[in-house]
């Protein structure tokens, strides 16, 4: 089904009766040139760049769920491209240009809104660092305007500017940032895919990989029934660890519970997406009215998709040392989701050492963002067996070789990412 | 989530820090690239019942092993630290 003005205008006149499934149901067959693990957002967008790009159309995704269920659907849904280290920067700018032109690439409308993301700075220190993240992002050709108080103060007057201790100098906005709506990027994928012959197969839990003689991956085991593929690539978050054990590996990876929050909600308040510089909370205003916030990861090891307290706690300050005036906003929902925090908060997109299984994980809480860059560079490793040039640094034997992408500086500690 | 201390008695959570898997062993100094590869950066990342340091900087200060399920967060056992005591985290 194609989507138009006409064919809204068709359903409309018929009492929107005749709408049909967006995308097709489908029962696995014995054997495609390529599996894909994991239908969510990356999943799917690999399946439909393999597709529409590289010409693979014998292709599965499958998911253990419905689509959309695990962190596609769980996080604060905002999209940006402002890195600063070699290897992110390209990177998520080709993800950023990608979300550009997503809706008329899928046909499908994924309500990407461009209202820019703005992170603020309260000291002399982040402004300078900050300076430098812009400057780095103009020399590669992405939008970035540093702002002085003067000039936040007539675009957010409602921000504690005196705080006492944390006041807010100024901010990096990047005007190309914003928000997109994340199950409709999930069902828009998986409209582009199934049209172009793609298998989306759920309730389809892959419980191991068949191997040949010399150990090459010939195929998944799955709650379906054995399933052949040429390739197999995983693309599966916070389960990246367990399905890269069933064939033995050993990741860089552990898995951690991050929260998100909704209000309930209110009248037009935040015109664009905000980040508090002095401690960890970022928010945007959903179309519904609702605050979509969120902070740090707990902090612990957890694959139980809900957290604890102490966290919601220290975002809530967080919102409030920046937003006074939403104190009396009621909480609506909150909910967690299971991040494949890496080592070094950067992710892997690359070959296994098993011949024949690729590997797309540890995206760390910065996976929405990336969905349409990770499902591309994904799909071009899959299709041609090497590295797109945006994430030839992506490697997996990068914590061998020392060659890690820290954005933080943090170390090999994957709660501080 | 709330751990029982065994110095303290139970605590919110909030004044504990968590270190990770209480597993991987330092290798020996002579013990080559490869093991210290493993011991920095390979995980296990357990689904289910897992040994862990946690350190309770909110009380005693001392480094703690608990066992946590870490698909239902249920922890079953806490003792201290091998050679516990401030920022040493034991064997």
């Amino acid at each position: 089904m194609k989507y138009s003005i006409f064919s809204l205008a068709r359903a409309a006149l018929s009492g929107h009766k005749n709408w049909r499934p967006t995308w097709r149901d489908a029962a696995p067959k014995d054997r495609y040139d390529v599996v894909i693990i994991g239908g969510g957002g990356h999943g799917l967008a690999t399946a439909w760049f393999l597709a529409s790009e590289f010409g693979i159309r014998n292709v599965a995704v499958l998911e253990k769920g419905w689509i959309g269920s695990g962190n596609a659907g769980r996080n604060t849904t905002i999209i940006r491209s402002n890195y600063g280290l070699p290897g992110n920067t390209g990177f998520y700018e080709l993800s950023m240009k990608l979300w550009e032109r997503m809706e008329q690439d899928l046909n499908y409308n994924a309500m990407v809104s461009q209202r820019g993301v703005l992170n603020l700075y309260h000291s002399d220190a982040q402004r300078d660092a900050f300076a430098r993240r812009g400057n780095t992002m103009r020399i590669n050709g992405i939008d970035a305007e540093l702002l002085d108080q003067a000039a936040l103060r007539k675009m957010l007057p409602f921000l504690n500017f005196e705080n006492a201790r944390f006041p807010i100098q100024g901010g990096l906005l990047q005007r190309r940032g914003g928000t997109a709506r994340h199950d409709a990027v999930v069902w828009g994928y998986a409209h582009a895919a199934s049209a172009l012959g793609v298998d989306i197969i759920q309730n389809c839990e892959v419980t191991g990989f068949t191997r040949d003689a010399n150990g090459k991956v010939t195929g998944v085991e799955t709650s379906r029934g054995k399933i052949g593929a040429g390739k197999v690539g995983m693309a599966v978050a916070g389960s990246s660890s367990r399905v890269a054990a069933m064939a033995g590996l050993r990741l860089p990876i552990e898995s951690h519970v991050l929260q998100a929050f909704v209000s309930e909600a209110i009248k037009p308040l935040l015109p664009n997406v905000m980040t508090f510089g002095a401690g960890h909370f970022y928010v945007s205003q959903s179309d519904k009215g609702g605050l979509v916030f969120g902070g740090d990861i707990d902090g612990y090891n957890s694959y139980a998709q809900r957290g604890n307290l102490p966290v919601m706690e220290d975002v809530c300050e967080g919102g409030m040392a920046l937003i006074p005036m939403i104190g009396r906003v009621r909480l609506l929902r909150q909910w967690g989701g299971i991040m494949d925090m890496s080592m070094d908060g950067t992710p892997i997109i690359d070959k296994s050492p098993v011949d024949g299984l690729y590997i797309n994980a540890g995206w760390c809480y910065g996976g929405f963002k990336a969905t349409p860059g990770s499902g591309f560079v994904f799909a071009h490793l899959l299709a041609r067996d090497q590295s797109h040039k945006e994430a030839a640094l992506f490697r997996l034997d990068r914590f061998q070789r020392g060659a890690m992408i820290d954005e933080k500086g943090q170390g090999a500690q994957p709660n501080l990412h | 989530m709330r751990i029982t201390c065994p110095f303290c008695g139970e605590r919110e959570l909030g004044e504990f820090t968590y270190l990770g898997d209480a597993k991987p062993q330092r290798p020996a100094a002579d013990a080559g690239e490869d093991a210290v590869y493993n011991y920095v950066y390979l995980r296990d990342n357990i689904a289910g019942v897992m040994s862990e340091h946690w350190y309770h900087g909110g009380g005693c200060r001392a480094w703690l092993k608990v066992t946590r399920n870490t698909l239902t967060h249920e922890i079953s056992a806490v003792e201290a630290a091998a050679g516990a005591g401030a920022a040493k985290v034991g064997a």
